[in-house]
């Protein structure tokens, strides 16, 4: 057993920091507005019936407190106990329908976020599967996930609830002082002299708040994040002796987190009973002013009690358009890069006429083949070689000489600036982009194992394989013997960055999976990362068969691979400057003569060989 | 919690206070309308208004108050939560570590942190208000007229079961959409680290399926959440609804017979509308109440773990040492019992190279692990300079010794910070020299920062190699007497592994060194080779002795080199040659 520091444990600190990036906001934007509201238009009928509830709703919430008013009024003072009971009848009927109505409506607006919610998301992993993969060199991972995972969310906050809650503030708010200013016009305009004070308080707070809060998410996204490195590391810390050091920077970290939480909340803390006062300022104006009136005999005290109940409905309204202004600053940033992300058109896909790439003989063909990723810099110049079916072709060169990005365009990762690439004699821009990499078989430098099953890992290129075919192919890349020693063999999960298997079992089970897809072409990176004697030997047991009879280019770190190659292809700066087999290129003594000593030729063998 | 009392208890004032006001509250306006506008009295109406907007003062004081201080108290007991943790995580073991695991000790000090904050802060607090607010109004509302209080009442114990019920039926569905968002985010995140697998399989398609499923999922979970949801928030407020037309209507025949003041309606009216907010949140207040338990099992858990690995009583501190070690019958197994070494001895005198050699899994890195006590033994002993490192403190033990681990980690800072990490005082003059000799100066320099360059989150922005070579020169920058380097240049590339050698050559010389290495060149130099195979020690010696003597080693040693490229290799140095 070795020690192991996984990868994996840092998912849950990256999740974590998505959800505090909603703080950030933007100004409004119409146009991002109008590409957004489109996401509705399938829920249009859904959309405009909770507008309609929503009214419905506030019109017989607004309406209780008019019935009430009657009640006291008409009823109890007068002392009529039969119009009580009916009254009494036709406010709870309010209620029941206020109820209803709200049920309702609280439903189809929530079908809606959910919807819409899902087809965002839906969209948005659909445009990851087309887009180029430089597209994936530009935008991090970590942004493309937060997109999906917290960005819709707050595009859909707005959409299915912001724009409905706003329109039924807005209604209620111009009904309840409509509805006041007719039951009593001099005591309307006392007892809302008090609203504007309540906005521009509720507005200046929400601003010093939104400072508060963001300072507060930006503190606790720095604790988790180095909670997050420090606890991974912490066998360095302690190898290191570093534990004292360590603690006084966390506890630092701590206490900022600490002081930003108890400033926003003080601030918070304040907020709740300022509005309070304004409402018990409101109700004293109503108390008093209203109160003498009645005693004038110039007001009646349901009034009073029914202006009491509006008032108290005026505060939630405000409150919220109040906030609205952080929803939509949210829902703009998030809106802009969700469009963003949909907006860039997936530059390699199908032709309309595409043909499928039915069962090929495997003659590789780069025809004047040039290369450039965004920036310009040539990366491919003039590239020209030949791969007859069945041969082996290694490509060498230093770092960076562009023969990752060879075996890139072959799998049409990236499209080519100029020439053309033939497969069969095909253009492989003329084919579906399916069926061309159906018969391609791809092994990466790094072997990159999914979370899930082995059985899972080795299917994935042939999901419908059977359990023979997945074992057999297991056995084939020399991988069966040490699946089966796993707590459950082809069952077992592997854990996040594959934590639970050594380097050399990934790539054997990186082969199964090739092995299993049976392709016709290969495209091998060979690892440079040292695995343990045993397993190498495997490998290069399983590489040899499997290249056996495929067309094949390797990008070749193994003096086997050299040697077995029918022809080596040596680049450097993005072109071919040598080519032939291993003896012609020794004896030319260039630049793979220089490689073939260095690199290939390592220390140990030539060690080993003068003892 | 214990230093935080004062603060706490003046919250708890607090509360209490706002709780006294908002009860007495309704009984103003139950004076505005049968003294002041039901007799007419302008002065009683005044002192009750007057009454009403000095006590919203005083409440709002005390509303502050108790915010403020409640948020102190509970940010104040995170806060030492997370010290302790943090502190705690330092002292435990390799052998605790090895069991944990990030994403879970770090949701420990996060969400359960937090959590058990909330029910420190608010909850707590919160669930003793609503307590004494319904107490309280039913006691006043009883006092009132107990008939009319008992009808208006009726709802309320209806609302809280409703609530309660509801709070554990959404539950685990909220905690399933949680669940389904987890894995839907981590699907994506596979995705999109494999992007490159997927294309090359041409699995978009597959994906997509797999991806669909797992939104509507999502979808389905949110439905039935939301269908719920729908339906109780209007229903609760239906409750309280009934409820005050309950007491207008039976209230006001009351009124009408002589049996209730107006006022005293009015007030009643006031109390229910009161008591509505405390009666739904009671509700989800127990249920906080009962997560927060598990919390702090969680938290609890991790602070009560026992070090394995502590100074002992007197321990001594271990001085300038030669760097002799010595394993003398050292058995060892982890926390589920199955050996991992068995019966290891050995003898290294100061400035030897010992290299260690075996299959993966062997025990090679568990021996290294051990000395910097790591872990403890489970039998035997390990010496240093003849002393038993479990009579030394660990500080002064682990001052003495480099070590390279096998995954380098890094932190997320500069270069310079991560050389200097285990001597922060060091000059640059000592860390470019650390730097150099590690292989690691040039690309350094060759960093638009240099030296000052970011390295990203745990070193991302640096290659596997560059990052080994990083680690190394922290290492070295200690100057250690003993040096232990685990497979330190697995992932570099050939040309730089044989400067890193070199390097590496000249600085064990004077220094005793341990090397775990998957190439045999950096074991023919070893003044020892330990063959280490499922735990046993089964072969040591020098390299000239064991190919001749151990089957085993000169197993591993040729097949390393595979025939072919012997041939072969032989074919060019004889002919440039």
């Amino acid at each position: 057993m070795s020690v192991n520091f996984s990868p994996g444990g840092f998912r849950g600190a990256h999740v974590h920091m998505r959800r505090y990036r909603e703080g950030e906001g933007q100004e409004f934007d119409w146009r991002i507005m109008r590409r957004l509201l489109v996401f509705l238009r399938p829920h249009k009928a859904r959309m405009i019936e909770s507008l309609f509830l929503m009214i419905a709703s506030a019109g017989f919430a607004l309406l209780a407190p008019y019935l009430v008013r009657i009640l006291i009024d008409d009823y109890i003072v007068t002392g009529d106990l039969v119009g009580l009971r009916w009254m009494a009848l036709a406010t709870l009927t309010a209620y029941t329908l206020d109820f209803v109505t709200d049920w309702r409506r609280r439903l189809q607006t929530g079908t809606v976020a959910h919807n819409v919610l899902r087809s965002m998301r839906g969209d948005l992993f659909d445009h990851y599967q087309r887009l180029t993969m430089s597209f994936f060199d530009n935008f991090g991972t970590g942004s493309l996930i937060a997109s999906i995972t917290s960005d819709v969310g707050v595009v859909n906050e707005l959409l299915a609830n912001g724009l409905l809650t706003m329109f039924s503030d807005v209604f209620i708010l111009i009904s309840v002082v409509i509805v006041m200013l007719i039951m009593n016009v001099r005591l309307a305009l006392l007892s809302l002299s008090v609203l504007p004070l309540m906005v521009i308080a509720t507005y200046l707070f929400s601003g010093v708040a939104r400072r508060a809060y963001r300072q507060t998410r930006e503190r606790n996204s720095q604790l988790i994040g180095r909670l997050a490195e420090d606890i991974s590391a912490m066998r360095v810390i302690q190898a290191f002796n570093e534990e004292d050091r360590m603690s006084q920077e966390f506890d630092q970290i701590n206490r900022q987190n600490r002081d930003a939480f108890v400033k926003a909340t003080a601030l918070a803390s304040m907020f709740t009973p300022a509005m309070e006062m304004f409402g018990t300022l409101t109700t004293s104006i109503i108390l008093w002013f209203g109160g003498r009136a009645v005693i004038q005999d110039t007001l009646t005290l349901g009034i009073i009690v029914a202006f009491l109940s509006y008032t108290s409905r005026l505060f939630q309204p405000v409150l919220e358009l109040s906030m609205v202004f952080t929803t939509w600053q949210a829902a703009m940033a998030g809106g802009e890069r969700v469009l963003r992300i949909l907006n860039i058109d997936p530059s390699i896909k199908d032709k309309e006429d595409a043909i499928e790439l039915e069962d090929v003989e495997g003659r590789i063909e780069f025809d004047n083949v040039h290369f450039h990723y965004n920036d310009d810099t040539p990366v491919l110049k003039n590239v020209n070689f030949v791969i007859e079916p069945g041969a082996t072709i290694a490509l060498v060169g230093p770092t960076g000489a562009g023969k990752t990005t060879i075996a890139s365009l072959m799998t049409r990762f990236y499209d080519i600036k100029e020439g053309r690439i033939l497969i069969d004699g095909i253009d492989i821009r003329d084919v579906t982009l399916d069926s061309l990499r159906q018969q391609l078989g791809m092994v990466p430098q790094e072997p990159f194992l999914f979370t899930g099953t082995v059985d899972y890992n080795i299917r994935f290129g042939k999901p419908d394989a059977t359990e023979e075919e997945v074992i057999e192919a297991a056995k084939a890349a020399n991988a069966h013997e040490f699946i089966m020693t796993l707590p459950e063999g082809y069952q077992t999960e592997i854990l996040e960055g594959s934590a639970n298997l050594s380097l050399g079992q990934r790539q054997l089970i990186c082969l199964a999976r090739v092995i299993l897809a049976q392709p016709r072409i290969l495209v091998l990176d060979e690892a440079t990362s040292s695995v343990d004697l045993r397993t190498e030997g495997l490998i290069q047991e399983v590489m040899d068969k499997l290249m056996e009879g495929r067309t094949s280019l390797v990008i070749a770190h193994r003096l086997a691979t050299i040697h077995r190659a029918d022809e080596i292809l040596v680049i450097d700066h993005g072109e071919i400057v040598e080519r032939g087999n291993h003896d012609h290129l020794i004896e030319q003594d260039g630049l793979y003569a220089h490689l073939y000593e260095t690199q290939f030729l390592s220390v140990q063998t030539a060690e080993a060989l003068t003892e | 919690m214990r230093p935080y009392w004062p603060l706490q208890l003046l919250a708890y004032l607090c509360m209490f206070g706002i709780t006294g006001i908002s009860l007495y509250m309704p009984q103003i306006i139950r004076r505005v309308v049968d003294q002041g506008i039901g007799q007419a009295n302008l002065d009683a109406l005044a002192q009750s208004v007057f009454l009403l907007l000095i006590l919203t003062v005083f409440r709002g004081i005390m509303r502050f108050g108790e915010g403020y201080m409640t948020e102190r108290v509970s940010q104040g007991v995170s806060y030492d939560l997370r010290n302790h943790f943090y502190h705690k995580l330092e002292q435990l073991s390799f052998s605790y570590h090895d069991r944990a695991q990030t994403g879970e000790l770090l949701s420990r000090t996060t969400s359960d942190v937090e959590r058990l904050q909330r029910l420190t802060g608010r909850g707590l607090l919160g669930l003793l208000n609503a307590g004494i607010m319904i107490i309280g109004t039913t006691v006043i509302l009883i006092s009132m007229q107990p008939v009319l209080a008992i009808l208006s009442l009726a709802a309320m114990p209806v609302i809280t079961i409703l609530m309660r019920k509801y709070v554990q039926r959404q539950h685990p569905l909220w905690r399933s959409r949680q669940e389904i968002m987890a894995d839907l985010t981590s699907r994506v995140e596979q995705n999109l680290y494999g992007i490159g697998v997927v294309r090359g399989f041409a699995q978009e398609d597959a994906e997509l399926e797999r991806f669909a499923h797992e939104n509507d999922n999502i979808f389905g979970v949110s439905m039935r959440i939301t269908r719920r949801q729908s339906r109780m928030m209007p229903l609760i407020v239906l409750l309280a609804s009934a409820s005050t037309v309950v007491i207008l209507w039976v209230g006001g025949a009351m009124v009408i017979q002589g049996i209730l003041t107006l006022g005293a309606l009015v007030a009643f009216n006031s109390y229910m509308l009161q008591l509505i907010g405390p009666m739904r949140r009671i509700g989800f207040l127990i249920t906080m109440l009962g997560e927060s338990h598990a919390s702090a099992q969680r938290v609890f858990d991790v602070l009560d773990a026992e070090s394995d690995v502590v100074d002992v009583p007197g321990a001594a501190d271990l001085g300038e040492i030669r760097g002799e070690v010595a394993f003398e019958h050292v058995s060892f197994g982890y926390f589920d019992g199955s050996p991992v070494l068995k019966d290891v001895s050995f003898q290294v005198e100061p400035g030897q190279v010992v290299a260690l050699l075996g299959p993966t899994g062997s025990g090679k890195s568990t021996i290294t692990n051990l000395i910097p006590r790591f872990y403890d033994v489970g039998s035997g002993s390990i010496k240093i300079d003849g002393v038993d490192v479990r009579d030394v403190t660990l500080d002064s033990l682990r001052s003495q010794i480099g070590i390279v681990l096998q995954e380098t980690t890094l932190f997320g800072s500069t270069v310079r910070e991560n050389i200097a990490f285990g001597r922060p005082e060091a000059t640059q003059e000592e860390i470019e020299q650390a730097a150099k000799a590690a292989a690691a100066h040039d690309f350094i320099m060759e960093f638009p920062n240099g030296y000052d360059t970011e390295v990203g989150e745990r070193g991302s922005t640096l290659s596997g190699g560059q990052r080994q070579r990083v680690a190394i020169a922290r290492a070295l920058l200690l100057d250690p007497r003993i040096l232990i380097l685990d497979d330190a240049t697995s992932s570099v590339d050939t040309e730089t592994e044989q400067k890193i050698q070199q390097a590496l050559k000249n600085l064990m010389r004077g220094r005793t060194s341990f090397v775990i290495a998957q190439r045999v060149s950096t074991v023919r130099d070893a003044d020892m080779i330990l063959v280490v195979d499922k735990g046993e020690l089964c072969a040591q010696g020098r390299h000239q002795d064991l190919i001749r003597e151990s089957g085993i080693y000169a197993d591993i040693y040729y097949r390393q080199l595979r025939q072919e490229d012997i041939d072969l290799a032989q074919a060019v140095i004889g002919g440039t040659a």
